[in-house]
């Protein structure tokens, strides 16, 4: 039975009834507890550092070489909170309703309300720590609009504002690094959760460098991994981003949440290439100034495909600015699942340009209005990084822009104090599926992520530890461990035993990344922008295909024991097959539409989603059940006592 | 496109390094190096006939090319080679993921090893040990500042023109292009963007003096070389951190070995 502990009274108190009545730890036993943070991004990042300076010993583990390099670093856009220092109408009940309806009333009202709580500190938390914020002339702090939201409430720190932030909670990690609390452990990937008497005690890690697994242990495990977007192989997620640590958890019992919100970005580079490695992000604070727009006329939309016509020849009236024509209330800032789902319908109706799937993204509006000057000031790193890419000028002529896949809303279920369903074991950021319901707002990724680290994490985890002060140290060379670590050696033996065969017949050699972009082509025909029934048993099929295909022929080069980047996305790959089939069997218990997740048996006459409250107002929550068993599914129902349950609309 | 790919293989850190060649046939000009690179490694290791292997190799099946990436977009500093000898290839303002094909003719010659620093030993083939750098950062490179307890951010107004500057110093990525551009592989460029960044900022300025020294001292201390103010650091930077950095550093220092606590 799933307990989500949301603490009693109303919304806006419960945060504070619950520090008000919530255990804690002493200083002195502080230090007599460990705690393991695997990930070093925001979320994990932040919640070490501040487990450190609260005098707990954290050790903290992440796959690069630095704890710089985690993937928050690439948000682009900026971070909410609810300040109102624009004076617009903000608040945070204002952040909240914003966020909840964004995620069309998928998510925890307790949880979002805390988010929204919290955010202003966050802010207040990153300017002590030197995060340059942009400012206006009179030195205060600038804000701009994102999606789904009709105030400015967003900072930015030029289209870097995840590095920033970043930057931030490291310069504070490696305080107390320095200061001995936090033990940094690079280059190391989580292969196992270690449990002992139900409770998660510590981890097994392959060492990145040595190919060595490694034991550590704890009281309390933090899993900030990130979410599972590479599932799809062409992604706007970092190379190295992966479920797999949030996957041996669930593997261990921890309840998986929503797999099937995946959120697709509006706003990407259109995929030009089979041999392209992944898709990049332009950020959607462009849409704050850059209209987006495909040729009225099918015949100039065909010419522009053929080459014997540019952007730029198409004059105003036969230009279709979609978004604007069709949500005259936010035009083009409606929220991702939107303005995607939007692209999709016009390049699939035959308007789009480029290879026929893309659209424009158009600033000249812009830069007549504010002159080129101001457009490079605001976004001049964002055009720069298009032009590299695609040896085009976006001051000149528009940029060509398509949806990707960007997010992923689900991940591990917790409870209001982001505790998984095994005890001691915390999720926290991306990895968690807490606060975003269906569908995330842009500029909310951040906010969750140090939320949860600087402002939750530290009071739930001393909730949770206050009963662990008399465990003692807990051991490694125990049964659990000794199991754990096993199992992880047999896994990746396995990957290496069906190779033998193979290496006396070379033409049969294949590669892990030809079965993972085999994989992600499934996943986004059959389970991407818009699924249904048979798309999606049809996916199920073709993922238990390929699985079988890549066990007979995938190919690892070298040994366990050395560095060895294939053999790391060999067992990704491997965990991702898994993934799929739970994607695809949510998507299809799901008969309902909302927010990311668009079943096209479910939509309004004007191809809006269409939700089915008396059916699924609640949060899936998976159980794994062994290899290739369907799992079980257990509901937490979605209980809106503060908010009226509404059809979203942002025409 | 083909290219002649001239590539660093060295087993571990112990192990004694070496150039080996390869041939890349069929490349699109839109394709990035990295890329590039994917495709040659796809071709080690299914052996594909695409491939002539030119040199003689031990095993059947080549061990594919190592080298660290993840972000793909320019911004996670975890790329970095040395193309033809230059520090992220042969275009500005760039990390070695953006650089793309089109960048070189057809049939180019392409050679292609780590960062070259004493502080930064090869691990593998082209992955280099960059853990100096977080070790620096360490030593001082940030404000203290503990969870809680802090102002409202609108407290300190801070004039735009000087965040902008922090933000500038702020965009250092820590990719190590500064050091492996540098003939005597000095951490000048990214150790003065760190103190120049924090001691902009009103929050930065009460460590200030106490920072640069800590800072300075670690990266003596972890085999860095000294800076001899020929700016091929900032020739190569692929985010354009500017110079003035240093002299900020320099100055800084001086007034923190004089005792005085610099303004700027």
């Amino acid at each position: 039975m799933l307990d989500s502990k949301i603490p009693s009274g109303p919304l806006a108190e419960k945060w504070t009834n619950y520090k008000n009545s919530q255990k804690l730890v002493n200083p002195a036993n502080k230090r007599k507890l460990d705690i393991i943070v695997v990930g070093t991004g925001l979320a994990g990042a932040s919640a070490a550092a501040s487990l450190g300076a609260l005098g707990f010993n954290v050790d903290i583990f992440c796959i690069q070489d630095s704890p710089r390099r985690a993937h928050s670093i690439a948000a682009q856009g900026g971070i909410n909170a609810a300040k109102n220092y624009q004076n617009d109408g903000d608040s945070v009940e204002r952040l909240f309703r914003d966020t909840i309806k964004g995620g069309d009333y998928r998510s925890r009202e307790a949880n979002v309300y805390r988010l929204a709580e919290v955010s202003g500190t966050i802010i207040d938390q990153c300017v002590a720590q030197g995060v340059p914020f942009a400012r206006d002339y009179g030195g205060l702090l600038d804000n701009r609009s994102f999606g789904g939201a009709q105030v400015s409430r967003t900072f930015y720190a030029k289209g870097q504002t995840g590095q920033q932030l970043l930057l931030g909670a490291y310069g504070a990690l490696s305080r107390e690094i320095a200061r001995g609390t936090v033990k940094l452990h690079e280059r190391r990937e989580m292969m196992d959760l270690v449990i002992k008497d139900g409770k998660a005690r510590g981890i097994i890690v392959r060492n990145l460098v040595t190919g060595d697994l490694e034991r550590y242990a704890a009281h309390a495990v933090v899993l900030a991994t990130g979410g599972y977007g590479n599932l799809y192989y062409l992604s706007t997620n970092a190379m190295n981003s992966n479920g797999s640590a949030a996957w041996v958890c669930h593997r261990k019992g921890a309840a998986f949440a929503n797999p099937c919100y995946v959120q697709i970005h509006p706003t990407c580079i259109p995929v030009h290439g089979d041999y392209q490695s992944k898709l990049t992000l332009m950020s959607e604070s462009l849409r704050n100034d850059g209209r987006i727009w495909v040729p009225k006329k099918k015949e100039d939309a065909e010419a522009v495909r053929a080459g014997k016509m540019r952007a730029n020849d198409i004059p105003e009236e036969d230009r279709d600015y979609y978004l604007e024509r069709r949500y005259p209330a936010f035009g083009n800032l409606v929220p991702r699942d939107v303005a995607s789902r939007a692209a999709k319908e016009r390049c699939d109706a035959g308007y789009g340009v480029g290879t026929g799937y893309a659209v424009y993204l158009d600033f000249a509006d812009a830069i007549r209005r504010l002159g080129k000057d101001a457009v490079e000031q605001k976004y001049g790193n964002l055009f720069q990084m298009y032009q590299k890419i695609t040896d085009e000028n976006p001051y000149e002529t528009p940029m060509m822009i398509y949806p990707a896949i960007h997010y992923t809303m689900g991940g591990l279920w917790v409870d209001y104090e982001l505790q998984t369903t095994i005890p001691g074991l915390f999720a926290a950021g991306e990895a968690n599926f807490s606060d975003h319901g269906a569908n995330r707002l842009g500029a909310s990724a951040l906010m969750q992520g140090l939320a949860d680290g600087y402002y939750v994490l530290p009071y739930t985890l001393q909730n949770y530890l206050a009963d662990q002060i008399n465990v003692g140290k807990i051991k490694t060379d125990t049964a659990e461990f000794d199991e754990a670590e096993n199992n992880v050696r047999q896994r990746i033996n396995r990957l290496f035993q069906i190779r033998e065969p193979l290496t006396s017949h070379p033409s049969t050699l294949t590669s892990v990344d030809h079965f993972h972009k085999a994989l992600g082509k499934i996943m986004w025909e059959y389970c991407g922008m818009a699924r249904n029934t048979e798309s999606l048993n049809k996916a199920q099929k073709l993922v238990s295909e390929l699985e079988d295909e890549f066990w007979k022929s995938v190919f690892v080069p070298g040994t366990a024991n050395e560095f060895n980047p294939e053999l790391e996305k060999a067992c990704r790959l491997e965990d991702y097959f898994e993934l799929a089939q739970l994607v695809i069997a949510d998507a299809l218990h799901r008969e309902e539409s909302c927010g990311g997740h668009f079943r096209t048996e479910h939509q309004t006459t004007d191809g809006e989603t269409l939700r089915d409250d008396d059916r699924f107002m609640y949060v899936a929550a998976w159980e794994y059940q062994g290899h290739g068993h369907p799992e079980t599914m257990e509901k937490e129902p979605l209980n809106y006592e503060h908010i009226q349950i509404a059809t979203r609309n942002y025409k | 496109m083909k290219f002649t790919l001239h590539i660093w293989r060295q087993e571990c850190s112990r192990a004694k390094g070496h150039f080996e060649t390869y041939k890349v046939d069929n490349i699109s000009p839109d394709c990035s190096f990295l890329e590039m690179l994917d495709i040659l490694n796809e071709q080690l290791i299914t052996g594909s006939t695409l491939t002539s292997h030119l040199s003689p190799s031990t095993s059947p099946i080549a061990h594919p090319v190592c080298f660290d990436n993840d972000c793909r977009e320019g911004i996670c500093g975890m790329c970095g080679l040395y193309i033809n000898g230059r520090p992220h290839g042969n275009d500005d303002g760039i990390t070695t993921c953006q650089l793309h094909m089109r960048k070189f003719h057809d049939g180019d010659d392409i050679w292609i090893e780590p960062w070259r620093a004493k502080a930064f030993p090869v691990i593998r083939d082209l992955v280099v040990d960059r853990s100096a750098f977080d070790k620096i950062i360490q030593a001082g490179g940030y404000i203290s500042t503990t969870t809680g307890g802090v102002p409202d951010a609108n407290t300190i107004p801070i004039p735009k023109h000087k965040a902008d500057m922090a933000m500038d110093a702020a965009s250092c990525i820590g990719c190590g292009a500064c050091v492996a551009a540098c003939k005597n592989a000095s951490a000048m460029l990214f150790v003065g963007a760190k103190v120049s960044h924090l001691a902009l900022l009103p929050q930065g300025k009460v460590e200030a003096a106490d920072r640069v020294k800590k800072m300075v001292c670690k990266m003596d201390e972890l085999g860095f070389g000294s800076c001899t103010n020929t700016y091929a650091c900032e020739a190569e930077c692929p985010k354009l951190i500017k110079r003035q950095n240093i002299s900020r550093l320099n100055r800084h220092w001086i007034a923190s070995l004089l005792g005085r606590d610099r303004n700027s």
